[in-house]
């Protein structure tokens, strides 16, 4: 006859205590893999809804840069187009062009089919003396849009002043105390004051706007223009170098400045997006870390908690089996066996305890911990962790045979002599 | 001589006061012998019996079985010496509740495993009269049954020496006989047998009674019944 068996025996007849002891090792060890397997859950889970996350961005992102390249592709290049022989330094210092070019080269543009300009505006523009104000003006002469023979029904996009009106920059209507209708003479010319515009900050607050015909004839510019806008510029190919080619080819005496780059545009609008995007990232990474380490600290403070109070049960239990086979001891001491297998025999129960609790409280645990996240059951074997596990089988039946220790320590030094004559 | 029991003396401390268990009681059991150890409740017989089967360390004197003086080895020597040449039947029988009466009588083999174990379990069943309640478990059987399931555990290892308190207390009269009967088997076939009871009768069973009274020995005698002294049911109280 083997200790084991008397040991399984003394199971089978004491099952409730038995099974009490084996509840309490199966809710601790549940409660440490449930613990572990949620925290683990929480990663997986981070992970699949940062990639969603990052997944859904890409999309959105790719959507957006579709959506801004048809907007740019329609909205096509900005351009102004210059005298060949302009210094840019000049342009830049003055803020219009010192040199001059035919007025005919807007028309050729416009007739133009190997591209296409949705907006033409060619002007000409001077400071000089307003001698019967004395006021230094920016005088710019336009003529509204040259009409486009490939955009017949575009919408102007700039009125032009009729002959014998002016437009006043802000500046100079406000200071001089102007208003839409009164009339002043300007290089010994009557004019009616036809617009007067809203402070814009920009040099347009000194300028004043006329008919370019009438500016070109005070001026002594007949002909003359000093820069075009071209607006919405398509060509085949759709590169600003194309672009340029173009021209040159069309206007051989002219060179082509853009002032606004719809790349520059575009990886503008491209960076602005992603920087939202990584931000509600890692904002929703900082949630998902916060709510780890609530339940980091969650786990910190139950786990040994439920430990304890699973080890402090089992040892009461251990020391109320043993009171009750006080005269069993007794027998067993008187039947010659020593210390050391009374011991064994308390302990392989803790034992015997300690593995069924670590393989009942792991699959309690793990079940338990992996639907607390939503995880799904195709991913739960992700979640399988063999460390976890080997931690469950050692540290169940240590916890165990901890707890069972000092009884079983008093078990096998208990006097025999003295149990077997109280019985 | 099996037993050789020197100036045993052994006395217990409580609250109320010290009491002398024994006091200088010397006694010896030779093989082939059985020796009924009588006297009243609380005479000292059981601590006397303990005393003898190494449970139990005396205050003074000397215990020898088969010429080993018990006291002399550790605990763990001598409980394997107990396991190989002492067997116990006690009048609560103790059996282990959750074994059967096979496993209860192959008990002896967890502390001196042998192979032939399991057949000699089965012979003493036999010869015990027990085979048809081998697999029933004790609070089932009737006390002659569990008192022969005891004696058949007590004989497995095949001691020399066979110590036995109050083995037939809570039997009638024909699994006294019965009882006695396998003991006095036991002796006749070599071993040593020391009986202690309070029953007076006890001693038509055997050849040589010992008559304890007050932690103390008084007489050691043949086939004599001996009565019980009047006012001496109760041990000597030392001051």
């Amino acid at each position: 006859m083997s200790i084991w068996k008397l040991v399984i025996a003394e199971i089978l007849h004491r099952k409730l205590n038995f099974g009490l002891g084996l509840l309490s090792v199966v809710v601790a060890i549940a409660c440490l893999v449930g613990a572990f397997t949620l925290l683990r859950a929480h990663d997986l889970r981070t992970d699949r809804v940062i990639a969603a996350k990052e997944l859904e961005t890409q999309k959105q992102m790719a959507v957006m840069e579709d959506d801004y390249r048809k907007i740019m592709k329609e909205l096509g290049f900005n351009v102004l187009i210059l005298p060949g022989d302009q210094n840019l330094g000049d342009l830049y210092a003055r803020g219009y062009a010192s040199h001059y070019m035919p007025e005919e080269y807007a028309h050729r543009l416009a007739a133009s089919d190997a591209m296409s300009v949705r907006h033409l505006l060619p002007s000409l523009q001077q400071k000089l003396e307003w001698p019967e104000r004395g006021r230094t003006v920016i005088l710019a002469g336009v003529r509204g849009e040259i009409p486009l023979l490939h955009y017949a029904d575009k919408e102007p996009m700039l009125v032009a002043v009729p002959p014998g009106t002016m437009v006043l920059g802000y500046e100079l209507h406000r200071s001089l105390q102007l208003a839409e209708g009164d009339r002043v003479e300007f290089l010994g010319r009557n004019f009616t004051v036809g617009r007067c515009n809203a402070e814009r900050g920009t040099k347009d607050d000194i300028t004043i706007w006329i008919d370019l015909r009438e500016a070109q004839t005070l001026l002594g510019k007949e002909g003359q223009i000093n820069g075009i806008l071209a607006l919405k510029c398509h060509c085949e190919g759709s590169s600003l170098d194309q672009l340029r080619r173009e021209i040159a080819r069309l206007l051989p005496e002219t060179r082509v400045i853009e002032f606004a780059s719809r790349l520059t545009t575009r990886a503008e609008a491209r960076d602005r997006a992603t920087r939202t995007a990584r931000e509600s990232i890692a904002a929703e990474r900082a949630h998902r870390m916060r709510l780890r380490l609530e339940r980091e600290e969650l786990a910190a403070v139950l786990v040994p908690l439920v430990l304890l109070a699973s080890a402090l049960w089992i040892g009461f239990l251990s020391f109320t089996n043993v009171r009750e086979r006080r005269a069993e001891i007794g027998i067993l001491r008187a039947l010659g066996l020593s210390t050391r297998p009374i011991l064994s025999i308390f302990l392989l129960k803790a034992l015997a305890m300690g593995v069924l609790g670590a393989l009942a409280g792991y699959a309690l645990g793990f079940v338990a911990g992996s639907s607390w996240d939503e995880i799904s059951l195709a991913d739960q074997p992700e979640l399988f962790d063999p460390l976890i596990l080997l931690i469950s089988a050692i540290s169940a039946p240590l916890l165990s045979c901890m707890a069972s220790w000092l009884p079983a320590i008093l078990a096998s030094q208990q006097d025999p002599a003295l149990a077997l004559k109280e019985e | 001589m099996i037993l050789q029991m020197s100036a045993i003396g052994k006395r217990f401390s409580s609250p109320e006061g010290t009491v002398q268990a024994l006091e200088s009681v010397s006694l010896s059991v030779a093989a082939g012998e059985l020796v009924v150890v009588e006297g009243p409740s609380g005479c000292g017989k059981s601590t006397l019996l303990l005393a003898a089967g190494g449970l139990l360390a005396p205050d003074q004197g000397q215990v020898r079985v088969d010429d080993q003086d018990l006291y002399a080895l550790n605990p763990e020597r001598r409980a394997r010496f107990r396991a190989r040449s002492i067997g116990f039947v006690f009048q609560q029988f103790h059996l282990i509740p959750y074994l059967s009466v096979f496993d209860n009588v192959l008990a002896p083999s967890m502390a001196l495993p042998r192979p032939e174990a399991e057949n000699r379990a089965l012979q003493l069943i036999e010869t015990l009269g027990l085979s048809d309640r081998q697999r029933h478990f004790p609070p089932t059987l009737s006390t002659g049954e569990r008192q022969r399931t005891a004696l058949a555990r007590a004989l497995l290892n095949q001691p020399q020496l066979l110590l036995a308190d109050e083995p037939t207390g809570n039997l009638d009269p024909q699994n006294t006989d019965a009882v006695f009967a396998h003991l006095a088997e036991f002796a006749q076939a070599g071993g040593a047998v020391l009986v202690v009871t309070h029953d007076a009768q006890a001693a038509r069973h055997t050849g040589r009674v010992v008559a304890l009274r007050g932690g103390r020995m008084v007489d050691d005698r043949n086939h004599q019944t001996l009565q019980p002294e009047e006012g001496d049911q109760n041990q000597r109280s030392v001051p």
